[in-house]
């Protein structure tokens, strides 16, 4: 049994870090680590610094413009970011559009549209979900209808994130009426600039704005534009799914997270003292950083596992479930250290003027409400048990 | 034994839901509560028109309730309909002019709006933390310091201020334009306000405050947890109404037994919450009032919090939009834990109090 990472993995992990502090702009980490919204600039600005070190889509194969990362690469990679405050990489895109197009696609769309990924001419959205197909996906009821050599598209999609950024989405559309709705499903690629198409924002819980409808109107898409065979979707759909699953736990972001707590709770006081002295606060806390020492070791036995090509099954349904749920309690503890001063609306104005909680916590509240959506999508924390389940009771 | 209301308490529940249910829409709510003043005066002037305020203090005092059911009726209507008058300065400082002595008319008409201004950024929700200081310059009091999350305080006209005069912890009157208030929105909805006071004028109240400050906060703790229990009801009505007709699967999602069982531990946690703001509110002015409030306040603050997550992960996306009003209930249930002292404090007080038998 050894715990570490090899002697080649820690001289990666070396440069990710050396590379991080060169190249991260201080604005950009002070800005995610103190939970304000990024505007799209921000989010430019961090996967043109990634694109020219050539490590934006890292698990990419080298022949389409990444390193060919295993798991363990990836995963340091990402915890070195986390840990350093760099935005996220936007997923859409880079981890499931990319992926996608490799396997499934055609070589003229992977021609076009990797490097433009990569480039960042182009910004993905993600048009799965529709106002009465969540959870069940498959029910989704966007039509497309074969006309000569278009399809027309009519229907809507909802929470759609930063979809406000995009130029292009990604969409499960319905190409076959009859049948089990898994077997009627395409895959296709729309420009957003196509008439007929609108998008309006969906404010959410803290009064961010993230997500998005999208209502299609006879929207006409040319069948080459779709991925993979006609009413083939539900495999790439289920393959994006299996895919892209090294970083659902959010250690790197629980590990963070756990940090600033700390840090806050040095510096808050609660009956004349520094909160961390205060027992039942420290017991929180001390709980929570057992049970995220666990979550460690458990997702890297089984990146391990991965790494050496062991089959993960169910397994991520695991690291999601617990994954976000230490997450969550983690927003929970930095909310619950501020006391009263959790309880302004966060904005610019009143934290530029009148600071109220300490500099760089005034959005632990808006961030604790925001983040109760990981554990809803990416498949509901309900849902991964059911795959659980399922996965146990049939053995 | 009877657990009935009295005739007068059940008047007075129906007299608020109504006029909120009238007089304060949801789309108006939602508009107040974020938008300066952070409340709507003139629905204010009405609830004190509807004679509310004299529900707050007994007849002793010019009222006619005073109890601890009173006051928990009342703040149930309020979280029901999540309204974000901010009452609970006018609960608390009518408990301090009375234990001052001092006239209660202006506050009872709802002529003169309170806000009590204890808690300190580094002294969140303790009294013996506090620094603001009090000094008498010969010409009257003068206040200094500044005082932090003031509810309702950016629309106060009179603000009851915690100082501390040489040893002791004193109450003062400080009227609204002799001091210099930051107001704001909560993330929750409802006015706040930073206070600076810097040599601002006071009135004495209370020379030696201590009991009536932790009195007047235990009926504020009361007031938030009847509040937090109508907002957590509300809620949970329109969890049951969605189980019922949110339809993934060709089913309701109610049908589903990993929904049915958690939605019926919230019932059963609310039934807990409702139980100890009972028992708080009957302990209210008795020896047991300090062990009653904590408890209450100390379940109620982890019980609201359970309901506000399951709500929102029970009904998946949707309750986590502006637009869906569950999401805003989950604000203040969470929120609620903020005011008064949250959970752990109230623990705190309870171990204390079996410690010290
Ligand atoms: C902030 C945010 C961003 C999002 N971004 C995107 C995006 O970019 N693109 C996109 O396509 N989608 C996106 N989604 C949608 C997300 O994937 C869905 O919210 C998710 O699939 C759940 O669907 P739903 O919200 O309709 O809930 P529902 O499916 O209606 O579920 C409601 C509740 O029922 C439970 N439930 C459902 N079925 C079962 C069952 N069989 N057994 C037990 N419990 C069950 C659920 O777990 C949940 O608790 C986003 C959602 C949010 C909140």
């Amino acid at each position: 049994m050894d715990l570490t990472y090899s002697p080649a993995e820690r001289a990666f992990q070396t440069d990710v870090r050396e590379f991080l502090a060169e190249n991260l702009p201080p604005a950009l980490s002070r800005k995610v680590n103190a939970r304000g919204e990024l505007t799209k600039d921000d989010m430019e600005r961090w996967h043109a610094i990634l694109n020219a070190r050539g490590w934006l889509a890292g698990p990419w194969p080298k022949a389409f413009g990444g390193q060919g990362w295993g798991p363990i690469e990836q995963h340091i990679f990402e915890e070195e970011c986390c840990l350093a405050g760099a935005p996220r990489i936007v997923p859409f895109g880079l981890k499931m559009l990319g992926p996608v197009l490799m396997k499934f696609g055609t070589p003229e769309q992977q021609a076009t549209y990797l490097p433009r990924i990569l480039d960042g001419t182009d910004w993905w959205c993600q048009g799965y979900s529709e106002p009465g197909a969540g959870s069940d996906l498959a029910s989704l009821k966007t039509r497309a209808e074969r006309d000569g050599d278009d399809y027309v598209i009519n229907g809507q999609k909802t929470w759609t994130t930063l979809g406000q950024h995009a130029n292009r989405i990604f969409c499960l559309v319905r190409t076959k009426a009859d049948g089990k709705p898994q077997e009627g499903i395409s895959f296709v690629l729309v420009d957003l600039d196509t008439p007929g198409i609108e998008m309006r924002p969906i404010r959410l819980i803290e009064g961010g704005h993230e997500v998005n409808e999208v209502f299609f109107t006879d929207v006409r898409v040319p069948v080459t534009n779709r991925v993979g065979a006609e009413n083939e979707g539900w495999t790439i759909a289920k393959f994006l799914l299996g895919h892209e699953r090294t970083n659902i736990a959010g250690v790197g972001f629980s590990v963070q997270a756990l940090e600033q707590v700390k840090q806050l709770a040095g510096k808050v006081m609660r009956g004349g003292k520094p909160l961390i002295q205060n027992t039942l606060f420290a017991a929180r806390l001390a709980r929570i950083e057992a049970e995220l020492d666990a979550m460690k070791i458990t997702n890297l036995r089984m990146l391990a596992r991965a790494a050496q090509g062991g089959r993960l099954g169910a397994v991520p349904s695991m690291l999601k479930i617990k994954g976000t749920e230490i997450r969550q309690a983690i927003n929970d503890l930095a909310r619950r250290a501020l006391g009263p001063a959790a309880a302004p609306f966060p904005s610019e104005d009143l934290d530029g003027n009148l600071p109220i909680a300490p500099e760089g916590h005034a959005h632990h509240a808006a961030s604790y409400f925001n983040n109760r959506k990981i554990s809803i999508y990416g498949g509901s924390n309900e849902i991964q048990r059911n795959i659980l389940a399922k996965g146990m009771m049939q053995r | 034994m009877n657990f009935e209301m009295s005739d007068d308490r059940r008047m007075l529940a129906e007299t608020m839901r109504r006029y909120l249910s009238e007089q304060y829409g949801w789309e108006h709510r939602l508009r107040v509560a974020y938008t300066a003043p952070y409340h709507d005066p003139q629905k204010w002037t009405g609830i004190a028109g509807l004679g509310i305020f004299y529900a707050l203090v007994g007849e002793d005092r010019g009222g006619m309730g005073g109890a601890g059911f009173d006051i928990a009726v009342i703040f149930e209507e309020l979280g029901r309909a999540l309204c974000p008058e901010p009452l609970l300065g006018a609960v608390m400082a009518a408990r301090l002019l009375s234990a001052a002595g001092a006239p209660l008319t202006d506050l009872l008409s709802g002529d003169q709006r309170y806000a009590v201004a204890i808690g300190e950024l580094d002294a969140p929700y303790d009294l013996d933390g506090i620094t603001c200081t009090a000094e008498d310059g010969g010409d009257g009091w003068r206040l200094t310091g500044r005082k932090s999350v003031v509810y309702g305080g950016g629309v106060a006209d009179r603000l009851l201020v915690a100082a501390r005069a040489e040893e002791r912890l004193a109450l003062f009157d400080v009227a609204a334009d002799d001091a210099d208030l930051r107001p704001y929105p909560m993330i929750d909805g409802g006015p706040a306000a930073e206070l600076l006071l810097d040599g601002a004028k006071a009135k004495l109240l209370i020379a030696d405050a201590t009991s009536a400050l932790t009195d007047a906060l235990d009926w504020g703790a009361l007031a938030l947890t009847a509040e937090a229990l109508g907002a957590m009801e509300t809620t949970y009505a329109m969890l049951l109404d969605y189980l019922g007709t949110r339809k993934q699967f060709g089913q309701p999602i109610g049908a589903f037994q990993a929904l049915q069982h958690r939605a019926v531990d919230l019932a059963i946690e609310i039934e807990q919450a409702r139980s100890i703001v009972i028992l708080a509110a009957s302990a209210m002015a008795g020896p047991d009032q300090a062990k009653r409030v904590a408890q209450a306040k100390h379940l109620v603050g982890r019980i609201a919090r359970t309901v506000a997550e399951e709500a929102i992960q029970m009904h998946g996306g949707i309750a986590m939009t502006w637009e869906y009003p569950v999401s805003h209930y989950a604000k203040r249930l969470v929120m609620i834990d903020h005011q008064l002292g949250d959970t752990d404090h109230h623990l705190e007080r309870l171990i204390e109090q079996l410690q010290t038998g």
